[in-house]
C-alpha cells in the first residue's frame, strides 16, 4: 500500500503494509532512529512524534492512518530554534544522562510550550506523564521546560 | 495478511465493516498493543480492518435539549478541550493514561473495548448513557448497562458501528469521581468511584453511585440508589451501614496482577462511604 504524508516538513511516499507501525517505518525507511522502541505499547513515551500537531506514540500508529497526515520527529525538530533553546535548557538543568528518552520528551515539551507556553510545574508533569526516564528522577527535567519557558519567550 | 480498508465516509465503512466483519478501528491504543508483534514487523490482525479514525462524521461534540451527543470517534483529548462536556467525564478523561494516549483513544473504544477498568464507564453508567448502534440497514439504540455484557463482551453486531453516546446531562450538586491507581499517569484502574448527589432542600432529590472494575461489569443499582432518594440527610445517615451491605453484595472483584479483591471491595466500600459521609454530615 502506498502512503503518502509530510514528514519533517517534505512531502513523501513510502510503499509499505499498511498495518506496519509508524515507528518501524520512520526507522527502517527513513532511518529516522531518533525515533526510539523501549515498551512498545504506549506506555514509555521513547518513540513520541507529533502528528498533525498533537503527539502521539508511534509505536502505536499503523502508517495506514498516516496518510495525509504531517509528521514531525526530532529530526526535523533538530532544526529549529525553539530546539536549540530546549537543548540549551536540557544541558543547563542537566536533563540529559543516557538520553534514550531524550527525543521523546523533546516531542512532548514541544507539544506542550505549543499548547500553552508559560506552564506551571504541574501542567509540566502532566505534559510528560506519557514519558519514562530512568536516569534523572524528572526534577532535571522539569528544570529544563522552565529554563526554555522563559529564555525561549516569544519562541511558542 | 489482512486488508486494511480506510473509507472516507461513515457509510462506506458500514459496508465494509456487513461486508467483511472487519475490526472498528479507532484510535487504535488498545488494538495496537494487542495486535503487537516485534519491531519491523507489521501489526497482526487476525480479521481485515476498517480504519474510522479520521471521519469526521464520528468525531464532535453537540448540545440538544439538555441531551449531550458525542460522536464515538471523538478523541479524548477533544473531549477535555469541550466546554459542552461534564465535569465528572472530564475527571475520569483525565486520569486516563497520559496526553499522547488521549490524543489517539476515542470514547467509543473505551466502551467498546468493555474492560472492566475502562475510566469513562462508571461515569457514562450513572449518567444512563444511550449508544446508537449503526449497521448499513439498521439504527438502534441501546443503554450502556445492556450494552456492555462482560469483559470484552458487548451487543454489538458483527455489521454494527457505535456511532454515538448521547445523555441527558443530570442535576447535581455534588459529586465524586476517584480512580485508585498504582501511579498517576498510565496506570490501568485498580478500582474506580464515582458518585453524585443532588439536593431539594434538606432532602436527597437524586443520588447515583457506580463502581469500576470491581465486578465483571460496572456495578450500579437503582435499587440501592432508590432507598436514599427522597429521604432527609439524617434519615440518608442512619441507613448508610445497610447501604454498604447491598453494595458488598453486589462488589465482586478478582484478584489480579493490579490489586486484589480484598483490596477493592474495601477501597470501594470505603469511598462510598466517605462520599456520603462528607456531603450528609
Amino acid at each position: 500500500m502506498k502512503i503518502t504524508f509530510k514528514l519533517n516538513g517534505e512531502q513523501v511516499s513510502v510503499e509499505t503494509l499498511p498495518t506496519m507501525r509508524l515507528l518501524d517505518v520512520l526507522r527502517e525507511e527513513f532511518g529516522l532512529i531518533g525515533v526510539k522502541e523501549a515498551c512498545g505499547e504506549g506506555e514509555c513515551g521513547a518513540c513520541a512524534v507529533i502528528m498533525d500537531g498533537r503527539l502521539v506514540h508511534s509505536c502505536l500508529v499503523p502508517v495506514a492512518a498516516v496518510n495525509g497526515s504531517e509528521i514531525l520527529t526530532i529530526e526535523g525538530y533538530r532544526e529549529t530554534e525553539r530546539h536549540k533553546v530546549l537543548m540549551e535548557a536540557f544541558a543547563e538543568a542537566g536533563a540529559v544522562q543516557c538520553g534514550f528518552c531524550t527525543p521523546g520528551f523533546v516531542m512532548a515539551i514541544e507539544a506542550l510550550l505549543r499548547r500553552n507556553p508559560h506552564p506551571n510545574e504541574d501542567e509540566i508533569k502532566e505534559a510528560i506523564s506519557g514519558n519514562i526516564c530512568r536516569c534523572t528522577g524528572y526534577d532535571m527535567i522539569i528544570d529544563a521546560v522552565k529554563i526554555a519557558a522563559k529564555k525561549g519567550e516569544g519562541l511558542w | 495478511m489482512v486488508n486494511f480498508y480506510i473509507p472516507e465516509t461513515l457509510q462506506q465503512a458500514l459496508e465494509i465493516r456487513g461486508k467483511e466483519k472487519a475490526i472498528v478501528f479507532a484510535g487504535g491504543t488498545d488494538l495496537m498493543v494487542r495486535a503487537r508483534v516485534w519491531f519491523g514487523v507489521p501489526s497482526n490482525f487476525d480479521k481485515p480492518v476498517v480504519y474510522i479514525g479520521k471521519l469526521k462524521e464520528l468525531k464532535g461534540v453537540s448540545m440538544q435539549d439538555g441531551v449531550i451527543h458525542i460522536k464515538a470517534a471523538t478523541s479524548l483529548t477533544d473531549l477535555l478541550d469541550d466546554p459542552l462536556v461534564p465535569q465528572p467525564l472530564k475527571d475520569a478523561i483525565s486520569s486516563m493514561a497520559a496526553p499522547a494516549i488521549r490524543n489517539m483513544g476515542t470514547i467509543g473504544g473505551n466502551i467498546c473495548n468493555a474492560s472492566p477498568a475502562g475510566d469513562t464507564l462508571p461515569v457514562l453508567y450513572t449518567m444512563d448513557a444511550v449508544l446508537t448502534l449503526r449497521s448499513v440497514s439498521s439504527t438502534r439504540e441501546v443503554p450502556i448497562d445492556e450494552f456492555i455484557l462482560g469483559p470484552g463482551k458487548t451487543a454489538i453486531r458483527d455489521d454494527e458501528i457505535l456511532t454515538e453516546i448521547s445523555f441527558k446531562v443530570p442535576q447535581f450538586d455534588v459529586y465524586t469521581f476517584r480512580k485508585v491507581g498504582t501511579r498517576k499517569a498510565n496506570a490501568l484502574s485498580k478500582l474506580s468511584f464515582m458518585g453524585m448527589l443532588a439536593f431539594d432542600g434538606d432532602r436527597v432529590a437524586d443520588f447515583r453511585a457506580a463502581f469500576g472494575a470491581v465486578a465483571p461489569t460496572v456495578v450500579r443499582s437503582r435499587d440501592a440508589e432508590l432507598k436514599i432518594i427522597g429521604k432527609t440527610r439524617d434519615e440518608v445517615v442512619s441507613v448508610i451501614p445497610e447501604l454498604l451491605g447491598d453494595y458488598s453484595k453486589l462488589i465482586r472483584p478478582i484478584d489480579d496482577q493490579r490489586s486484589t479483591a480484598f483490596y477493592r471491595k474495601n477501597v470501594s466500600l470505603r469511598l462510598l462511604e466517605h462520599f456520603l459521609n462528607t456531603h450528609l454530615k
